[in-house]
Formats: C-alpha cells, sequence, structure tokens
C-alpha cells in the first residue's frame, strides 16, 4: 500500500520553487515572496498528517511508499519515517517558513532564486529524511550541497566565495566515501534497501571498513571535531536564512545518518568505536566551548556554540552500556537536544539577522546597550540565550539533561566533562549577551535602531513559543521516538556477529 | 561477364548508402548554388541525418545481420550508437551555425567534412572486420583534421590541425600495426572470426600480446587517454569552438564502438592482458586530467581536461568486465561504459552549446573570466550551464551522476576497492574547478554586458539539451536499460 504523504513533503516545496523561479527577476519580487510563503506553509500543511496520524506503538517504518526507478540496478523510490525521521521532516518544514519569512524585507537581489534555493533545500532535506533506499538516499543528502552552495555563494558576506567552496568540498569529500560503502553494501547484500542492510551479517573487518567510511561522511556533517572548521566559515559568509537551514536542519543530517546507517548497520563496530566517539564528542562539548568563548563575531560564536551542543548528540548515541536504560536515556535525549538546538540556534541566528539587518555588523565590540532601543527584540533574545545555555524550562534544557542522566548511569566521570557545558555554555552565551544587549550605548548607530516590527516579532514569537512548549512538555516528543528508539537499540544490543 | 559479381545484401547499409549518397548531393548543391545556398546546405544536411536516423530505426530489428562477406554488421549496438552520432551530429550543426556565419566560415565544405565524417564513424561503429574498421577510422579522423585547419587565417588552429594531423596518423599506424599482429596470430581479419580462432587456443600468446599493445596504444591516442593524451588540450583550445564541440562528442561515441568491436566482440578471451592496460590508463587518466584541469584558465583546456579524466572513467567500466576469468558482470560493466559516453557526449554538447550560444561576431568566450555574471545576464543559460558542470562533478540529480555511479558499482563488483577510491578521491577534485565556473557565473559580477544573441533553434535545442541532463538524471531508468539491452542482443 503506498501512501503518498512523503512525496507530498518533498516534492510540493520543489515544485512550488519552480513556480518561484518562473516570476522571474527582481521586478516580481512582490509576487515572488508570497508564493514562496504559500509553498513553504503548504509545503508544512501537507506534513503535519504525518504527525498526526503516527502510529506511536510501532517502531517500524510509516507511510511507506515504493515504486521502481531504476529497474536495471533494482534502485527503488522507497520513502517511510520512523519516530527518528518524522520529527526532523516537521521541524524542517516549520523552519522552512521562517526562512521565507526572515528574508521577506531584507533580501532584495534576486529574490526569486534565494526563495527558491531555500525551498528546494527544504523538499531534498525532506527527502534525506523519507529515503529507505541507500541511493536514493545519497542522491538527496548530495543534490541539497548545491543550493546551499548557491545560498552562500550568491548572497552571502565578503568572503562568501571561500565559504562556499570549503562547505562544498568537505562536505563531498565525505560523502564520496559513504558512496562507496552504499555500493559495496548493495554489492554483498543484492538490494539498495536500507533496512535489508540493518538485516545484512557483516563481520567485524567489514563492518569496520564501513563505519569508518560513514563517519566520516556524517561527522563532516555533524560536524565533530576536528573536521568542523567549514562550518563556522560557512556560518558568518552565510545569509541569515542559510545560517538557520544550516543550523538549525542541515547538521542534523550528519546525526541522522548515525542512528540509520552506522549504528544498525555496523552495530558492532559502533560499540568498537564507541570509545573513541565519547571521546570527540567531549572535545567538542569541552574545548569547542571555550573556544565559543573566546569569539568577537556573534555568528561565528553561534556556530561554535552549535558544534558543542552537536557534540550532546554524538555522545548520547554512543554510550552502550549492559543496560539498555542508560542508552536508551542517552539517544532520546539526543534526538530531543537535535530538535531544540533546530529551534534554538534558528532563533539565535534570526536574532542576530535582526541587529545585522539593522547595523550591518556582526562584531559583538559595535554593539553594547542594544536594550535601550530595542526592548522587546531584547526580551526574545534573552530567552533564546537562556535556551541555548541550557536553562530549565527551555528546550535546550531537557536535551542536554536527558543525554547526562544517561551518562551518569555510564560512566560517572563522562558525565562530569560533559555537563561542564552547563558552566561554560552560560558563560559564552549570556556573556555575549551582556556585552551586546547591556550597558551603555557607545556605538551612536545603536540608538538609531528601530525596535522589531510585526513580521520579526511573530518569527521571534512562535518560536520562543516553541522553545518554551517543548521545555515544558517534552512529552509528544519523547512519546514518537521511544518505539523506533528502543527497536534500534535492541538490535545494536544483538549485534551481527 | 560478371558472373562472379554476387550483390551483396544492402539493407544493412542503406543509411550509410544514403549519406554517401546526399553528400554527393549537397555538394552539387554548393557548386551550382554557391554562396546563395548556405542555409540550403545546413538544411539538407540536417533532413539527410533525420532521414538516416529514420532508415536507422526503420530497419532496426534488434537482429545481427552481417553483410559485404562479414565485413560489415548491423545489430542492435549499431543502431543505437549511429542514432547517438546523428543526434551529436545535428546539434553541432544548430549549435554552430551561427558563430561560423558570424566568422564567414559557413562553408559548404564545413557540412560535408561533417557527413564525411559521420559517415566514416557510421563504418566504424559497423565494422567486424579489420580493414572496414581501419577504413572508417581513417575517413573519420582525414575529415577532422580537415575542419580543425578550417580557419586557415588562424595560426593556432593550423598549428593544432598538424599536431593531431601528425599523431594521428602516427596513432593509426600503431593501430595497423597492432592489427597486423593480430592478424598474423589468428590468420583472420574479421573481428567475429577472431574470436572463434581465439577461443579454439592455438594463437601464439606472445604475438597476441604484443598486437594488444599497439591496438589498445591506437586507441588510446583517439580516445585520448593518458599517457596518450597530448593532443587533446592542445586541439581542443586550437580550433574553433564548433570544430571543439564536434570532435569532443560524436568521434568518442565512433571510438568506444571500435574500443568494444576490437576488444569485446573480438579478443575478450584477452581480457585478462588487456584489462590491467586499461585499468592502468584509466587510473591515470583519472589523476593526470583532474589535477591538471585545476590550472587552467582557459575553458576549453579546461573541458579538455576533463574530457580526459571523463575517458578514463569510461575505461575504468570496460576493465572490469571479466572478473576472475568470469564474464557474469560484463554486460554490466560494458554497458556502464556506453552509459558514460553517452552522458558524457550529453554534458560535452551543452558545455560547448554555452559557449557557442554566448559567442559573438568578434568576441569568443574562451576564459574562465568570460562567464563571469551569466546569472544576471541570462539566468537560463547559467542555469543550463550550472547543470552541466554538476553533472561533471557528478552530483546528483544529474544524468553525471548516475553515470559515474555505474561506473562505481562495476569497479566494486569486481572488487577494485582501492581503484574506486582513487576515482572518488579524484572527483572530489574535479569537483573544484567545475564549481569554479559555477562560482563565475553566480557569484561573480558581469564583466561584460552585451545581450546574448542566438538564433532561436539553437536556444531552443540548448534549453532541452540541458533539461535532457536534468531529467535523464531524475529518470536513469530508461536510457540504462536501453544501453543493457543493445548490448545484451548484440553480444549474446
Amino acid at each position: 500500500m503506498n501512501s503518498s504523504l512523503l512525496s507530498l513533503a518533498i516534492w510540493t516545496p520543489i515544485v512550488g520553487a519552480i513556480i518561484v523561479l518562473l516570476t522571474g527577476n527582481d521586478k516580481n519580487a512582490r509576487i515572488a515572496r508570497p508564493l514562496a510563503l504559500l509553498t513553504a506553509i503548504l509545503g508544512l500543511l501537507v506534513t503535519i498528517p504525518l504527525f498526526t496520524g503516527f502510529d506511536h506503538a510501532s517502531g517500524g517504518m510509516q507511510f511507506v511508499e515504493n515504486y521502481a526507478w531504476i529497474p536495471a540496478f533494482s534502485i527503488n523510490y522507497s520513502l517511510g519515517v520512523d519516530g527518528i525521521s518524522m520529527p526532523l521532516i516537521l521541524l524542517n518544514s516549520f523552519i522552512t517558513i521562517f526562512v521565507v519569512l526572515a528574508a521577506w524585507q531584507v533580501v532584495e537581489n534576486k529574490v526569486a532564486q534565494y526563495m527558491a534555493a531555500f525551498l528546494i533545500m527544504s523538499g531534498l532535506i525532506n527527502g534525506i529524511f523519507a529515503a529507505l533506499d541507500g541511493i536514493l538516499f545519497y542522491v538527496f543528502f548530495e543534490a541539497s550541497l548545491i543550493p546551499m552552495y548557491i545560498i552562500i555563494g550568491v548572497w552571502g558576506g565578503p568572503n562568501r566565495v571561500y565559504a562556499a567552496i570549503k562547505f562544498f568540498l568537505y562536505t563531498l569529500l565525505g560523502s564520496l566515501l559513504m558512496l562507496i560503502a552504499l555500493i559495496y553494501l548493495a554489492a554483498t547484500s543484492g538490494s539498495f534497501n536500507i533496512l535489508d542492510w540493518h538485516q545484512l551479517k557483516i563481520g567485524m573487518g567489514p563492518q569496520i571498513y564501513l563505519f569508518l567510511a560513514f563517519l566520516i561522511a556524517f561527522a563532516v556533517k555533524v560536524p565533530m571535531w576536528p573536521v568542523h572548521t567549514w562550518l563556522p566559515d560557512a556560518h558568518v559568509e552565510a545569509p541569515t536564512g542559510g545560517s538557520v537551514v544550516l543550523a538549525a536542519i542541515a547538521l542534523k543530517l550528519g546525526a541522522y545518518g548515525f542512528l540509520r546507517f552506522s549504528l544498525p548497520i555496523a552495530p558492532d563496530a559502533s560499540v568498537y568505536f564507541g570509545p573513541l566517539m565519547i571521546t570527540l564528542s567531549l572535545i567538542a562539548i569541552v574545548y569547542i566551548s571555550f573556544v565559543a568563548l573566546v569569539q568577537q563575531d556573534m555568528k561565528k560564536l553561534v556556530a561554535y556554540s552549535s558544534i558543542a551542543h552537536m557534540g550532546f548528540v554524538t555522545l548520547g548515541f554512543f554510550m552502550f552500556d549492559g543496560s539498555r536504560m542508560g542508552s536508551t536515556l542517552g539517544v532520546e535525549g539526543a534526538l530531543v537536544q537535535m530538535i531544540s538546538h533546530g529551534f534554538v540556534s534558528g532563533a539565535m541566528f534570526l536574532c542576530i539577522g535582526v541587529m545585522y539587518d539593522r547595523l550591518h555588523s556582526r562584531q559583538i565590540a559595535d554593539y553594547g546597550g542594544v536594550v535601550n532601543s530595542m526592548p522587546k527584540f531584547a526580551a526574545l533574545f534573552l530567552l533564546f540565550a537562556m535556551a541555548n545555555s541550557g536553562l530549565p524550562a527551555t528546550s535546550g534544557f531537557v536535551g542536554e539533561f536527558m543525554v547526562i542522566l544517561g551518562a551518569v548511569k555510564f560512566n560517572f566521570w563522562i558525565a562530569f566533562a560533559a555537563a561542564t557545558t552547563l558552566i561554560t555554555g552560560a558563560a559564552y552565551t549570556l556573556w555575549m549577551y551582556k556585552r551586546v544587549v547591556f550597558g551603555e550605548i557607545v556605538n551612536p548607530h545603536v540608538a538609531e535602531m528601530d525596535d522589531i516590527n510585526c513580521r520579526e516579532l511573530l518569527i521571534l514569537g512562535v518560536l520562543a513559543i516553541a522553545v518554551l512548549a517543548m521545555g515544558l512538555y517534552p512529552y509528544p516528543f519523547t512519546d514518537v521516538m521511544h518505539a523506533s528508539v528502543d527497536n534500534l537499540l535492541k538490535h545494536v544490543a544483538v549485534g551481527k556477529l | 561477364m560478371l558472373t562472379n559479381f554476387v550483390l551483396p545484401n544492402l539493407a544493412p547499409a542503406y543509411p550509410e548508402l544514403f549519406l554517401l549518397a546526399m553528400a554527393c548531393v549537397i555538394l552539387l548543391v554548393d557548386v551550382i548554388g554557391g554562396v546563395a545556398c548556405r542555409t540550403l546546405v545546413a538544411a539538407l544536411s540536417l533532413v539527410t541525418l533525420l532521414i538516416c536516423a529514420v532508415i536507422t530505426a526503420g530497419t532496426a530489428t534488434g537482429e545481427t545481420t552481417m553483410t559485404f562477406a562479414n565485413m560489415f554488421v548491423d545489430d542492435a549496438f549499431a543502431d543505437l550508437l549511429k542514432m547517438l552520432v546523428y543526434g551529436a551530429v545535428a546539434i553541432v550543426i544548430v549549435y554552430s551555425r551561427r558563430y561560423l556565419r558570424d566568422r564567414g566560415l559557413d562553408k559548404a565544405e564545413y557540412y560535408l567534412l561533417l557527413l564525411f565524417s559521420t559517415l566514416g564513424m557510421m563504418v566504424m561503429i559497423s565494422a567486424n572486420h579489420f580493414l572496414a574498421l581501419y577504413l572508417g577510422l581513417e575517413l573519420m579522423s582525414l575529415s577532422i583534421y580537415a575542419m580543425v585547419a578550417m580557419d586557415r587565417e588562424s595560426a593556432r588552429s593550423t598549428e593544432a590541425a598538424m599536431k593531431y594531423f601528425i599523431l594521428g596518423s602516427l596513432a593509426s599506424g600503431l593501430l595497423l600495426y597492432g592489427l597486423s599482429m593480430l592478424y598474423g596470430a589468428t590468420r583472420t581479419l574479421e573481428i567475429s572470426g577472431v574470436l572463434q580462432a581465439l577461443a579454439m587456443n592455438q594463437s601464439n600468446e606472445i604475438i597476441l600480446g604484443f598486437g594488444l599493445v599497439f591496438v589498445v596504444a591506437g586507441f588510446a591516442f583517439k580516445l585520448g587517454v593518458v599517457p596518450f593524451h597530448m593532443w587533446v588540450p592542445d586541439v581542443y583550445h586550437g580550433a574553433t569552438t564548433p570544430m571543439t564541440l564536434f570532435i569532443s562528442t560524436a568521434p568518442k561515441i565512433a571510438t568506444f564502438a571500435m574500443v568494444l568491436r576490437l576488444m569485446v566482440f573480438g579478443t575478450i578471451p584477452l581480457a585478462p592482458l588487456w584489462q590491467p592496460m586499461l585499468m592502468i590508463m584509466a587510473v591515470l587518466s583519472i589523476i593526470v586530467g583532474n589535477l591538471a584541469a585545476i590550472a587552467q584558465t582557459n575553458i576549453k583546456r579546461m573541458l579538455a581536461y576533463s574530457g580526459i579524466s571523463h575517458m578514463g572513467f569510461m575505461l575504468l567500466a570496460l576493465s572490469t568486465g571479466v572478473v576472475h576469468g568470469h564474464a557474469a558482470y560484463a554486460l554490466a560493466a560494458y554497458s556502464s561504459a556506453l552509459y558514460y559516453v553517452v552522458a558524457y557526449v550529453m554534458m560535452s554538447l551543452a558545455s560547448f552549446g554555452v559557449l557557442l550560444l554566448m559567442s559573438r561576431a568578434g568576441y569568443d568566450v574562451e576564459m574562465l573570466e568570460d562567464l563571469k555574471g551569466l546569472n544576471q545576464r541570462s539566468p537560463w543559460y547559467a542555469a543550463m550551464m550550472m547543470f552541466v558542470m554538476f553533472s561533471m562533478a557528478g552530483i546528483p540529480f544529474f544524468v553525471g551522476f548516475f553515470a559515474k555511479f555505474s561506473v562505481l558499482l562495476s569497479v566494486i563488483g569486481a572488487e577494485f576497492y582501492i581503484v574506486a577510491v582513487i576515482a572518488v578521491a579524484f572527483s572530489l577534485v574535479g569537483a573544484f574547478y567545475y564549481l569554479r565556473v559555477v562560482k563565475n557565473m553566480y557569484f561573480d559580477a558581469p564583466s561584460d554586458a552585451a545581450p546574448i544573441v542566438a538564433t532561436m533553434d539553437a536556444r531552443l535545442l540548448l534549453s532541452l539539451n540541458g533539461l535532457a541532463i536534468a531529467g535523464f538524471g531524475l529518470f536513469p531508468g530508461g536510457l540504462m536499460s536501453l544501453c543493457q539491452e543493445a548490448l545484451a542482443r548484440s553480444l549474446y
């Protein structure tokens, strides 16, 4: 039985993007913008049935679609979501609306192309999360580089060419090795279906190679220390919308890849490499937090804080102990952290974008005393800053707390190292907030900044509600993913040897 | 008087005969009509190709028929490749007409040489005999040498033609020498006869080995793979863009046919001997082509080096057909090579097509900088060029990705993991210079504001060409099955 909801989620934004592109040059920007917004809203509406119609008790794939795509190689167009991927599709479609709104008055150069690039990106990312065929996954994964490359390169900052090419080549490096791994899996199993690969018996030797190939692909995307250096460059140069999509969605692709490929396909290698992964994650959490502390550029600071937060995600994935209790907490916490980070980092970049639109500077030193001219904005910004530093009652707290709890069950010292983020995270975020928002107005231009308008209030307000709602009542999120995570961990615990 | 003369079955060669007749008619039209009939000549050439396509499609039965004492074969493989050649040549004519007219090069000789060269390619594709193969190859090559030299006043073109001619003749000589050794060892010139003789296993291995080396060197030159690639950048650069467009497309199809006829149809039992040769050349081409392309500022030279690496990728598929003496995956490997050639020709047509489209009287688009800001001047053709570049870099959803993918599939199927890693590593290197082109088009401000002048037919065809690159990337299944089917019918 084929449902068509997932296809709709993928192709609605892409078809909409092509219509937006057809409006042509900037003379028709007044048509392009509402069309893009309409498409983004439609894109979210078609994903809502995925949530409402989701069977919480089942850990298997739902809303499955399957059609022959390349019969010569038995590659299929097969889609499906479980509790791990479904929330990410919703998050992606949700964020896309804000990206379109955030660029409403700001982007005036090649509006149609800008909007279309983001909409195509959104569709492709939905495809990544929904693909159940290895090659279909790869195709979406790779293709999503193109719009991001264009976004950074065309609408980016002064050093955009370097950042765009670095972003592209870095990600391509990882994914090409993954392609070899995917073809190897197909050659040994005779199928391109990811779920078949989950069941495929693989010896320890090949598992290690497979794990490493996937690790390079996904570690670059997450990004994990030490292959994270493309992210600060890309974030700083990208336009606001680009940073939002990168931080909120694109980083999740790597984490998702670990759960969909590395853990179930190479479970024994995952356990074997667990200590390495935990070490890398802790370096990201501890060391990168200190790096964030010394940044002068707000976007760079948030970019480094993203790396540290994603460290929590990878830490949560790889804490395997005898009792599945700890690992379940870890993985679910990591998933909650992924969603929460999507909201929070997206909101942080939007806030920086709001200030950048007025002052055209991202340097912390150029600000100071913003609260005097923009009180409403300062209040909302404070909420997101608190969420970024993991304050209880915001979404930032839930995920980190769950991962730390899982870590305590696993090894106290790992939990201790991870928990330092509650101090360092607060330090770099709130110190930046203090320097930007409070104090005397030094720069006269800051006094001339207008407070946020209705459009910006709407964007930040809705995200604030999301952050608070998730912080106060995370149950709907954990409930959806519980069965799937359980399935996955059972699978890993059994192993393939 | 003519008791010994039996008229051979002409049916399989109808397209060739028709093309020859039409070429003669066009020659007369030009002699009688002169300058006034230029458009007519171009139109007649296109109609000729179209009718050839109709004849080929109409007589295609999928059966293998031989004629002219088994020198000439008509099979599904030949039909498919001929159709591709017609298509490529027709597109070349449409793309280059305005460019040539602007420069006073729009002479009937151009169309005639194109048609004769096409005839040579058709003979190569259908050859089942070393002599027929060689005749076809020479007809094709000699026409191309003349075409490269057509811009008489350009010293660069003349130099390129000279270089091409001398090295090309050398390569032909090597090929002939190799073929003569194969003949010496197997006592037959017929390609299917060679196969039978090899199956008997009574030939002298050393002579066969020597012969193969020369044959491989000969066609490696024609394909332009390392270490026989030196002519490629100079000729691509020196020739006027329409000639480069032609050299980089249809002849690749014909040369691929020659390689397949010689290696797979003829000497597949010797695969353990020639596969390593092809693989070494393939890996070297991928490495050298991609590395050298980075340093180029001239886009034609860049595309020349990228072409070298693409041909390397194609050879990679050919060198993985027979694994541990089994030919179980041979069909998949050879059809992925065929698919790669088709994809490459499609991309090459579009890339040079964009260059021709942007050129105008007195202004040639040759340097990478000339593409700057194309997105502002013409978003549509910038998008088409972007499709080509990402496709060449092997990024989905474009046809180039599936071409690379299918080749990698056979390489990994044959368990050459290291080779696969080298191939993808240098695809990454390749991605850099393709990205640079996209960067010039999209990220930089235009240095030239002149509007793009192009005829409607070229615009339309180029758009179709670009959309095909994306379309075959979204739905690669049909073309892939077509390639597999044609080869399966002809090989077994």
